[in-house]
């Protein structure tokens, strides 16, 4: 087929001016295209990096009145993001474990395995949190009892008000092991 | 009429460039490469079949945290050929898999990473690295429980990389935590950004192959040479190359369709993967688990020391970038596999040890089991009593959930069916108490009298007596 149609490079000896001039224009060239990208690019970047930046408020969430929990057990509660996007629908629901040690005292676990971040589940018998994953174990103050987990459960900082108990934030707490 | 068709032909043909476009399809190839060589092609043809249902499945899906669950549940029960279709995505992916790790093993076994063939091997390296990242963002827009979990256990593997591993952690959920702006996150990277990578390097590794041409099957003692080789290679084709397209592709052809039935057939009859539970983090009763095709990398996590991991997120990437530089460690020489014994060996020991990894991953003993009932009267051996109530006791402590008796509970810790021939009453208790070996103390959980009944139910733990056996004192 016509393969001849498709050579167009110039084979010709060019003066020093056109090739001065033609030099420029390549640098011009590429100035300009790698301006576009920043143009284009440097938002998209911003946009998409956004959330790395985001600062989270810092805000208390209710997990219910006092008397609702007794003195020794330990019980999820499912508690909201407080600034959901709208559209999150029931991922916007979260659940700590929430331990009533005295009239005065709660500790709230992050349900997260320091593992992996698996789910956690209370074995109310045993007094122990097991994970479903790689068999991580918790005593029930959220210490290492066995399995891989680096450290103890997250706690939540926890304070009674107005007779209702609140949590600090909800956040998936994100283990560092190095 | 066939004037009038031959005509426009070659009016398109001269204004597109068809034939043009196409002649690579015929580039000179080495004769004896045969069916060794389909699974780069069958890969390609798993990635189309991708490529297809993906739009398609894109077609109803919403990446929306609160309306995927419920478009995938048209999507599989609803849609006309929507379960056939999730099946034909599910198994496109399974076979693309499969098939970049036979060509994987095939190219290394062959030498064909060496000169000049370096770059067509990292480039195939990376695109296998893409096909687990877009096998496993994949596994994540079924957007179920399983699926939301997953995206946790990633961000806290993120959260593990040295420096930026909290950045990384926060860019994988789109924020702290899961959320509305998790799933599109994922959707945008799964559907749009990997695969638009993925085509470039699929185009460079295609151009690659045909610019090195198609390697000839190693002969045991010729070396590469790479000041010799291309001189060689195109005497060979000259001797004795045939044209690619059609006396070799037709092979490929042939793989492909057979490989294209297997996973139509799985996607009729066996169907997509179930979808769990919908995406709701406040329900913890959940048990997150990777598609097969990563199942081997979640055991590795708990089998190997818990002080090592961390590592791992350095080791792995290291283990990625050698595999990616083998070509320039080593690329002239010997290429029969024959000759390199080292090649078999790391092949087969790879392919142990995924498999081995990949079968502990499916049993998962060190997990609890949840399901555990209690004990029957039978297994028991008692209806009252000290035996009977630690029976009992042995399920209501989850002991249960972590021993076995007689096939029954979990596999976490020790079968303790016969667990009375070893160990003694105080013994029992000891262990019980102090815990260790991987067990959890159960000293301040447990009351006195609670601790007599559970040893004395572990102690009635022993093989039975049979009458041969028996002493003679004991028999009379």
């Amino acid at each position: 087929m016509n393969e001849n149609i498709t050579d167009h490079s110039l084979a010709r000896v060019e003066a020093p001016e056109v090739l001065s001039r033609r030099r420029f224009l390549e640098k011009l060239s590429i100035t300009l295209v790698g301006f576009c990208a920043a143009v284009v690019g440097l938002p998209l970047i911003g946009f998409v990096i956004a959330p790395l930046f985001r600062k989270v408020p810092e805000q208390w969430v209710t997990l219910g009145k006092v008397g609702d929990f007794q003195i020794g057990k330990t019980a999820s509660v499912t508690v909201l993001d407080p600034s959901p996007l709208p559209w999150a629908g029931i991922t916007a629901k979260n659940a700590v474990w929430l331990r009533r040690e005295s009239e005065t005292s709660f500790i709230a676990f992050s349900a997260n395995c320091t593992h992996l971040g698996c789910p956690v589940r209370w074995m109310e018998g045993a007094e122990l949190f097991l994970c479903p994953c790689h068999g991580g174990a918790y005593y029930k103050d959220g210490n290492v009892a066995a399995g891989p987990p680096p450290r103890p459960l997250f706690r939540y900082d926890v304070r009674i008000e107005n007779g209702e108990v609140k949590i600090n934030a909800v956040v998936v707490p994100i283990s560092t092991t190095l | 009429m066939k004037r009038l068709f031959t005509a426009t032909w070659l009016w398109l043909d001269d204004r597109l460039g068809i034939s043009v476009l196409l002649k690579p399809m015929k580039h000179i190839a080495p004769q004896d490469s045969k069916w060794w060589y389909v699974f780069g092609t069958a890969t390609m043809i798993a990635f189309i079949v991708q490529v297809a249902t993906g739009v398609a499945l894109a077609f109803s899906f919403i990446p929306s945290s609160s309306q995927a669950y419920e478009t995938l549940v048209f999507i599989t029960n609803n849609a006309p050929f929507g379960r056939f279709l999730r099946g034909l995505h599910y198994y496109g992916a399974c076979a693309m898999v499969l098939m970049i790790g036979a060509h994987m093993a095939q190219t290394f076994l062959f030498g064909s990473y060496k000169f000049p063939r370096e770059m067509t091997w990292s480039t195939g390296v990376l695109l296998l690295a893409f096909t687990i990242v877009m096998g496993f963002t994949g596994q994540l827009l079924r957007w179920d429980q399983t699926a939301a979990w997953s995206v946790v256990v990633a961000a806290e593997q993120a959260g593990r990389v040295p420096f930026i591993g909290d950045w990384l952690a926060r860019f994988i959920l789109g924020g702290t935590t899961i959320g509305g702006a998790t799933l599109s996150r994922f959707f945008a990277i799964h559907v749009f950004v990997i695969p638009a990578i993925m085509f470039a390097f699929i185009g460079l590794h295609v151009w690659l192959i045909l610019r090195h041409g198609i390697s000839e099957p190693p002969t045991a003692g010729k070396m590469v040479n790479p000041e010799t080789y291309r001189q060689e290679y195109e005497e060979l084709l000259k001797k004795s190359g045939k044209p690619f397209w059609p006396d070799l592709a037709w092979r490929d052809v042939v793989f492909g369709t057979g490989l294209i039935l297997a996973i139509a057939l799985f996607a009729f009859f066996i169907g997509p993967p179930a979808l769990d539970k919908p995406p709701d983090p406040s329900v913890l009763n959940a048990d997150p688990r990777p598609d097969w095709y990563l199942l081997w990398y979640f055991a590795l996590f708990a089998l190997i020391p818990a002080k090592i991991e961390g590592y791992l997120m350095i080791l792995g990437p290291i283990v990625i970038g050698i595999i990616l530089f083998i070509p320039v460690l080593n690329n002239k020489g010997e290429r029969a596999a024959s000759r390199r014994p080292w090649a078999i060996a790391v092949v087969l020991l790879s392919v142990i040890m995924i498999g081995s990894l990949w079968i502990a991953g499916q049993q998962s003993p060190w997990s609890p089991n949840f399901e555990a009932v209690p004990l029957t009267e039978k297994v028991i051996g008692a209806t009252s009593g000290p035996v009977f109530e630690g029976a009992q006791l042995f399920h209501d402590k989850a002991c249960l959930n972590c021993h076995l008796i007689q096939g029954y509970g979990g596999r976490r810790g020790p079968d303790l069916t016969f667990v009375g021939d070893k160990l003694t009453r105080d013994n029992i208790i000891i262990r019980i108490v102090n815990g260790g070996d991987n067990m959890p103390a159960f000293g301040s959980s447990l009351k006195p009298q609670e601790l007599d009944v559970l040893a004395a139910f572990l102690q009635s733990r022993k093989r039975p007596i049979r009458p041969q056996d028996q002493s003679p004192i004991a028999q009379n």
